[in-house]
Order: C-alpha cells, then sequence, then structure tokens
C-alpha cells in the first residue's frame, strides 16, 4: 500500500508556440503512492492540466522524468489510466450506457462483462435507470458522473481528474466531493484529483501539492492528517483552517478575506 | 400515446395552414378581377394538368437532374470531406480554393457548361452538382475538424487508433453539420437543375415554363413551379428521414 506508484521528478516542460517557447512546467517534483488521493491546486494556467496530460502520455515534457508503476504493481499506459476532464465531454448521438462503455470499446474488452460493470458501476455513481437517456436529459452532476462512471469502466489503476466539479453549483459540488470519497473508498484507485478550490483540496485529499504559476513550480506538498472518512463538518475545524490558509499564504494571499477565485485571477495576469 | 396525438395534431396544423394559404389564394383571385393571365386561381391551376404539357415526362426530367445533381454532390462533397480530413496537406493545399470557389455565383457557370458540353439532362445535373456540393462539403468538412480536442485527448490516453477516432467520434460528431449542409443543399439543387433548363434544354419542368410563357398560359407557369416545389419537397422529406435514421432525435442543434 505504501510504495510509490508515480514519481515525478524535475519535470520541465515547455511549448514552442510562434518561435517562441515558453516554459509552462519547471521542478515539479512529486510522488503519489498506490492508492492515494492527492490533490493538485494552483492558479489559472500554472500548469495543472499540462502535468496530468504528460501523466497520461498526451503530451511530451523537455526535463525530469516520470515514472509510473513499480514492479509489483506494473502500469500498462494504454489500459490503466481513467480521464476526467472540467466538461463531462460525452458523446451526446450515445445514451449514457454506450458513453460509459466507450473506452471498454476502444480496448477491445469483452462486451458482455463490460456491460455488466458500466451497470454496475452507473449503480456506484447513483444513476442506475438513467442508462438509456441522452446526455442532453441529464444535469451536469449527472452529466459528470457519467464520466467518471466511464473513467472506471476498464477497471484503470491511476484516475486523473481535471478540475472535475469546476462547472458545478458549490451545494452540486459538495455532494460529488462526499460521493468521489465514496468511490474511492470502494474502488480504491490511485486518484490525482487537479482544483481550483482550496478547500476542496483540502477535503479530499491526504496531500495537497500546491503550485505557483509562471511557470508552474511546487510550493508545498503538504500531508493532511484529517482522519478518512472526511465529514463536511471537518471544514469548520481549526486544523481545516490552518491547512487553506498555509495553500492561501502559499499563492501569495496572506489574508484569508480572499475569495479563491481573486486568487487565480491575480495570478494570472503577470 | 399522448406523444403520438402530438404529432398528429402538428402535422394536422401543417396540413392545415396549407390548405388555407390556397383556399385564400382561390378565394381572393376570385372576388377581385385580377385577369388570368396575371393571377390564375387554384382551381386554374390544378385545371392545366389537363392540357397536353407532358407534365409527367417533363417532372421526371427535373426530378432526376435535381436527384442525380444532388446525389453526386452528396457523394464528391463527403469523400472530398474525408480525405480533407485523412490529409491534412490536402486540405492545406486546397481548402482556401474550395472556400474561393464557393464565392462563384455557379449559376453563371450554366452557359459556360453549355458550351463544354452541349446541353441536355447530363449538363443540368452537373449545374445543380456544382451549385450545391460546396455547402456539403464545407460543413462535413467544419464537422469533422469540430471534434473537442479534449475529447480526441480522453481517447488518446486509451491509445485509441487513428481509425477508431474517426468511428466513434470524429464521423458521428460531424453528422449533424452534414446535415445542415444537406439542407441548403436540397434548394440549391433544384434552382441549379432549373437555371440549366431555363439556359438550354428541351425537357424539363424550367423548359415547360419558357414554352407556356410564349402562350401566356399563366396557369401552366404556377403549375410548373408547384411541381418544382413538390420535387424539392421530396428530396427534403428525404434528407430529414435519412437524418432520423443515422442521427435520430438527439445531437440536432448546428
Ligand atoms: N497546447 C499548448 N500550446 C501552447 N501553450 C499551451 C498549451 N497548453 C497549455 N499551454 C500553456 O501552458 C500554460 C499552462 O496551461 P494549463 O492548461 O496546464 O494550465 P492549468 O493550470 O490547467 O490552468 P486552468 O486552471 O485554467 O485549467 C498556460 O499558460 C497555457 O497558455
Ligand atoms: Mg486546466
Amino acid at each position: 500500500m505504501s510504495e510509490s506508484f508515480i514519481q515525478l521528478s524535475d519535470l520541465r516542460k515547455t511549448f514552442k508556440s510562434r518561435g517562441e517557447e515558453f516554459l509552462a512546467v519547471s521542478e515539479v517534483t512529486f510522488d503519489v503512492k498506490a492508492g492515494e488521493l492527492v490533490s493538485v491546486v494552483g492558479p489559472s494556467g500554472c500548469g495543472k492540466t499540462t502535468i496530468l496530460k504528460i501523466l497520461a502520455g498526451i503530451h511530451t515534457y523537455e526535463g525530469g522524468s516520470v515514472n509510473i508503476g513499480s514492479q509489483t504493481n506494473p502500469f500498462d499506459p494504454s489500459k490503466d489510466i481513467g480521464m476526467v476532464f472540467q466538461q463531462p465531454l460525452l458523446l451526446k448521438w450515445r445514451k449514457i450506457l454506450g458513453n460509459v462503455l466507450l473506452p471498454a470499446e476502444i480496448l477491445g474488452l469483452p462486451r458482455k462483462e463490460s456491460l455488466d460493470r458500466a451497470r454496475y458501476l452507473l449503480e456506484m455513481v447513483g444513476l442506475q435507470g438513467f442508462e438509456d437517456k441522452y446526455p442532453h436529459e441529464l444535469s451536469g452532476g449527472m452529466q459528470q458522473r457519467t464520466a467518471i462512471a466511464r473513467a472506471l469502466i476498464h477497471d484503470p489503476k491511476l484516475v486523473l481528474m481535471d478540475e472535475p466539479f469546476g462547472a458545478l453549483d458549490a451545494l452540486t459540488r459538495e455532494k460529488m466531493n462526499l460521493e468521489l470519497l465514496r468511490i474511492w473508498k470502494e474502488s480504491r484507485k490511485t486518484i490525482l484529483f487537479v482544483t481550483h478550490g482550496i478547500q476542496e483540496a483540502v477535503f479530499l485529499g491526504s496531500r495537497v501539492i500546491v503550485l505557483t504559476c509562471g511557470p508552474a513550480r511546487m510550493a508545498d506538498n503538504i500531508t493532511i492528517d484529517l482522519p478518512y472518512p472526511r465529514l463536511l463538518e471537518m471544514k469548520t475545524h481549526d486544523e481545516f483552517g490552518k491547512y487553506t490558509r498555509l495553500i492561501y499564504k502559499h499563492l501569495g494571499m496572506e489574508d484569508s478575506e480572499g475569495s479563491p477565485s481573486a486568487i487565480t485571477e491575480a495570478c494570472r495576469i503577470d | 400515446m399522448n406523444e403520438i396525438s402530438k404529432q398528429a395534431r402538428r402535422y394536422g396544423m401543417i396540413v392545415l395552414v396549407h390548405l388555407g394559404v390556397v383556399i385564400l389564394w382561390q378565394l381572393g383571385v376570385s372576388i377581385s378581377n385580377i385577369p388570368d393571365y396575371v393571377m390564375p386561381s387554384a382551381g386554374a391551376t390544378l385545371l392545366s394538368l389537363g392540357e397536353d404539357y407532358g407534365w409527367v415526362h417533363n417532372t421526371y426530367v427535373t426530378a432526376v437532374e435535381v436527384f442525380g445533381g444532388y446525389g453526386l454532390a452528396v457523394v464528391v462533397g463527403v469523400s472530398m470531406a474525408l480525405i480533407f480530413s485523412w490529409f491534412r496537406i490536402i486540405e492545406t493545399l486546397f481548402m482556401p480554393l474550395m472556400i474561393s470557389l464557393n464565392m462563384i455565383p455557379k449559376v453563371a457557370l450554366g452557359p459556360l457548361f453549355i458550351v463544354w458540353l452541349s446541353y441536355g439532362v447530363s449538363t443540368n445535373i452537373l449545374v445543380a452538382f456544382s451549385i450545391c456540393f460546396l455547402p456539403i462539403l464545407l460543413t462535413m468538412e467544419r464537422g469533422l475538424r469540430e471534434a473537442d480536442p479534449d475529447l480526441i485527448d480522453l481517447v488518446r490516453t486509451l491509445r485509441a487508433s487513428r481509425w477508431q477516432i474517426f468511428t466513434k467520434i470524429q464521423f458521428p460528431g460531424s453528422l449533424p453539420y452534414l446535415f445542415s449542409g444537406m439542407k441548403v443543399a436540397v434548394v440549391l439543387a433544384v434552382a441549379g437543375a432549373i437555371v440549366g433548363e431555363f439556359i438550354a434544354s428541351e425537357e424539363g419542368l424550367g423548359y415547360l415554363m419558357l414554352q407556356v410563357q410564349v402562350t401566356l398560359d399563366t396557369a401552366a407557369m404556377f403549375m410548373a413551379v408547384l411541381l418544382i416545389t413538390l420535387v424539392g419537397v421530396v428530396l427534403y422529406g428525404l434528407v430529414l428521414l435519412l437524418e432520423y435514421l443515422l442521427v435520430g432525435q438527439t445531437a440536432k442543434e448546428v
């Protein structure tokens, strides 16, 4: 349980656009243990998505090293990644069940087992009975839960979530946080959870990796010593506030009265 | 049950509105003193079908031109869009050209086609084709290009092949675009065929219109216009049916 599953060290990524080099990620180093849920926070444009896409093998990188998997826990990059984006990205011409099955089809998994598993996952995310609906018939939160079920259909070892609840209202978002913790507990996946929400990051993660922008650099790697299961009331605990204040401080907002979105904007301008 | 009665009411309304227009037309003409050669009544228009104008043959010829030109445009437009999306280099080279070609008023090419090919049904098929294939190509090309990059990234994490990305995401995603282009193209194909017949031909409804114009048989001209419209409506109906079969009731928002 405690060996590391992901090892990033000194990761460096540049984008070339119109002849100019742009350093997007620099000196990012962290480990994630198998079965851990780690949050990543940072201002907009600081390279969070870029890091996830490097882990997913969509982007190349210029320096440092990325290691996923170990001898005892091998990792197959084509089968062991589940990804959830900020938007649900469902195929609107497919029913919910068909959407969940997409990765299984691409990987050529046996149809029968995949169907059973899709039904099981839809039940797990609370969407039993919606199998035959089209995405546009579902609310934003339900669509996002479909996307989560889709990310789990091929039983990946690693789930990469890129601000999956960013587009939801605060209330739905808190509900989804609780559901994610439940799903994580049931499925025991390794989850890397990118978010803008400092509260959300602390509430979910056993650790929070704080990035600062232009280029993305590690500001801190904070172990959150709050017990699981996490309960909403913990957000009012002193300890919880201590963690969020620390993160606010890292992001250049000493005064904890500022809202997280204000920080986000402040850093983007540079 | 409720759904069916709602549909029935919708179609009932459509038929009623059309009937209403015909009745107003009939009443309007019979009440006023407009001479027949200016504005024939609905009844007179219908009666013109009794004249020996070769209605069936001429309608058939026009329909062949419209359907032929349109069918060709769909095949060529879709194939070209597919080639463009598979070979980006071809797209980079030829897409600007296609957009320029789209600006040519295709109707103006009619006389040229006749110089090159002499007149006849196949020339008119070509005129109909040339006027309606670019909208099909351009919308389909856009639809294939419009696939959400994040969605493509999502399946690339699963190491999806290019063919899988195409069949599962790009192609189905492009269909609503294609059908919006195909609907525009219906009207254009009809216009193209008729223009071809106007310029030079010896059969078809456009040709017939010019013939009866000479004798001031306005009722027959009206009938010809109605039949031309009917050809377009039938084609449009077929396109809607195809859209329903391929796209269903979802994803129809373009
Ligand atoms: N494909 C690309 N080409 C060029 N530059 C890019 C590309 N993708 C991202 N960037 C740049 O890299 C930086 C980091 O982008 P990234 O999407 O990783 O940010 P982020 O932290 O995910 O932001 P947000 O929280 O707003 O989603 C940005 O400045 C962006 O402009
Ligand atoms: Mg991002």
